[in-house]
C-alpha cells in the first residue's frame, strides 16, 4: 500500500510539467502587468525549455506539438506556428543538453538568451512574411527580454520541484 | 577544427533526428507535420474546414472551462475596485444625467426631423436585419492579439465579416466562424482596418487599430478640418458593414488625431452581431 501511494505520488509529480504546459496554453496566460501591458512574458517557453533541457523523458515532443496546436487555436494564430516555435525550442534545448558538460542554471540561462531571440524571430518572420499579419515588434522584443529575465526565478522553482521527481522506471 | 565541426553535426543530428529518451517521435518529423499544418492553414484547404471547426469548438470550450476560476477572481477584484470609486462615480453620473436630460428633448426633435428627411431622400432604413445576441466566452487580449470568442457560430447563421456591436457601438468584426463559436477581431487590433466617416465634417478615412485603447486615422484629406470630440462612424464604403454605426470620438494626442472608442473593449460580456448578409434564395 505504501509502495502504491509512493508510486502514485511520483507518477503525479512526473505529470506536473505536462499539466502546467497544457494549463498555460489552454488559459493562454500572457502574464501582462501594468495598465498598458508593458511587462509581458511567455511562460510556455520557459516551461518547455527547462523540462526538455533537464528531464526530456517527462515532456514528450508529441505533447509539445499538441500544446502548440492548442495554443494556436486559443490565441487565433495560424495552426502550426506555435508547434514550430515549441519544437525548434525543444531542438535547441536538446542541442544544448548534448554539448553541455557541466549543467547549471546560469549556463542554461545564458543559452536561453539566443534561443528566445531565434524563436521569436522565426515566429515574427512566418507571421509577417507569409501570413501578412502585423505584430507589435516593440512588445515582441519586450516579451523576449522579460521571458529571459524570469528564467532564473522560474528555473529555481522548477529545480526545487525537479528534485522530487525521480524516473518512474529505473 | 575538423573534430569540433563533427561534434557540432553529431549534436545537431542527435537533437533533431534521433528519438530521445522515452520519445515516440523525432523532432524533425513533428516539425515537418507542423509545416504541413501551417501550409494547409495558409492555403485554406477546404476538406479540413470541418475538422478544424470541430477541433476549435472543443478547444474553445475547454479553454473557457479552465479559465472560469480566473475569470471569477478577476471579476471579484474589479467589483472591489469599483467600490472605492463609488462616491466619485455617483457625483459624475449625477452631473452627466443633468446634461443628458437637457439634451434629450433636442435629440427627440432631431430624430423626428432625421426620420422625415430620410423618407424624403428614399434612404433604405435597415429595419429587416436579424441581429444575433452572443456571449463572450473567451477574452484573448494579449499585447499581440486583440480578439474575443463568442458562443455562437454557423448554428446561428453567423458569417465572416459581420459587424459586432457592444451597446450599439462598433467593437469588431467576425474573422472566423465555427459551428458553435466564432472569433471577433477587435477594432483595436493592429490588423483591423475599417473605413470610417467623421462627423460633422463628413471626411472619410481608414481607421487602424493601434493595439491599445486608441486607433489611428489614415488617408485623411490634406486639409482636414476634424477636431476633438468629432464623432466617428462606419462609412459603409467597403460594402461589408452598414454605414452610420458609431465607433468613437476624436481625441488629439501630441498633434495627431486618434479615435477613442465609445465601448471599453476590456469590459465586453455580451455583443450584438449585425446579420446584414442577404439570404441565398
Amino acid at each position: 500500500m505504501i509502495s502504491f501511494n509512493r508510486n502514485l505520488y511520483y507518477f503525479l509529480l512526473n505529470l506536473f510539467p505536462i499539466f502546467l504546459l497544457f494549463f498555460l496554453v489552454l488559459v493562454d496566460f500572457d502574464f501582462s502587468f501594468h495598465s498598458k501591458k508593458l511587462v509581458t512574458f511567455n511562460p510556455t517557453y520557459v516551461v518547455i525549455y527547462y523540462w526538455v533541457l533537464k528531464k526530456p523523458e517527462i515532456l514528450g515532443y508529441g505533447l509539445v506539438f499538441f500544446a502548440g496546436v492548442i495554443n494556436d487555436v486559443v490565441t487565433g494564430l495560424p495552426m502550426g506556428i506555435s508547434s514550430i516555435d515549441y519544437l525548434i525550442l525543444c531542438g535547441i534545448a536538446s542541442y544544448f543538453r548534448n554539448i553541455t558538460l557541466r549543467p547549471s542554471l546560469i549556463n542554461d540561462w545564458i543559452a536561453f538568451v539566443p534561443t528566445i531571440f531565434i524563436i521569436n524571430s522565426i515566429h515574427y518572420s512566418i507571421l509577417n512574411g507569409f501570413f501578412a499579419l502585423e505584430l507589435n515588434y516593440y512588445y515582441l522584443i519586450l516579451s523576449s527580454i522579460f521571458t529571459i529575465a524570469t528564467y532564473p526565478l522560474v528555473g529555481f522553482i522548477f529545480n526545487f520541484i525537479s528534485d522530487f521527481i525521480t524516473p518512474r522506471k529505473k | 577544427m575538423e573534430t569540433s565541426r563533427d561534434d557540432f553535426i553529431i549534436a545537431i543530428r542527435s537533437a533533431f533526428l534521433q528519438k530521445g529518451a522515452a520519445q515516440r517521435f523525432s523532432l524533425l518529423v513533428l516539425i515537418i507535420i507542423s509545416v504541413i499544418l501551417l501550409s494547409l492553414d495558409f492555403y485554406k484547404a477546404k476538406p479540413l474546414n470541418i475538422f478544424r471547426s470541430i477541433s476549435k469548438d472543443i478547444i474553445y470550450r475547454g479553454s473557457f472551462i479552465i479559465s472560469l476560476p480566473f475569470k471569477s477572481l478577476d471579476r471579484g477584484y474589479k467589483t472591489v475596485k469599483t467600490h472605492f470609486t463609488f462616491y466619485d462615480d455617483y457625483q459624475n453620473l449625477k452631473n452627466e444625467l443633468y446634461i443628458l436630460k437637457a439634451q434629450q428633448s433636442e435629440i427627440e426633435f432631431l430624430k423626428m426631423q432625421n426620420k422625415e428627411l430620410k423618407i424624403v431622400i428614399s434612404d433604405v432604413l435597415h429595419t429587416n436585419t436579424k441581429n444575433v445576441i452572443a456571449k463572450v466566452i473567451l477574452d484573448k487580449q494579449s499585447p499581440f492579439l486583440k480578439s474575443i470568442i463568442l458562443n455562437k457560430g454557423t448554428n446561428s447563421n453567423l458569417k465572416k465579416g459581420m459587424a459586432v456591436l457592444h451597446k450599439k457601438n462598433m467593437v469588431g468584426r467576425i474573422v472566423e466562424v465555427n459551428y458553435l463559436s466564432s472569433r471577433v477581431l477587435l477594432i483595436n487590433d493592429l490588423n483591423s482596418k475599417i473605413p470610417v466617416k467623421i462627423q460633422p465634417s463628413g471626411e472619410n478615412a481608414i481607421m487602424s487599430g493601434e493595439g491599445n485603447n486608441l486607433a489611428s486615422l489614415d488617408f485623411l484629406p490634406k486639409l482636414s478640418t476634424i477636431e476633438e470630440e468629432n464623432i466617428v462612424f462606419t462609412s459603409g464604403s467597403d460594402g461589408v458593414f452598414d454605414d452610420g454605426i458609431p465607433i468613437g470620438k476624436i481625441t488629439e494626442i501630441e498633434g495627431k488625431f486618434y479615435v477613442e472608442f465609445f465601448s471599453d473593449l476590456n469590459q465586453i460580456n455580451f455583443v450584438t452581431v449585425i446579420n446584414n448578409k442577404k439570404e441565398d434564395n
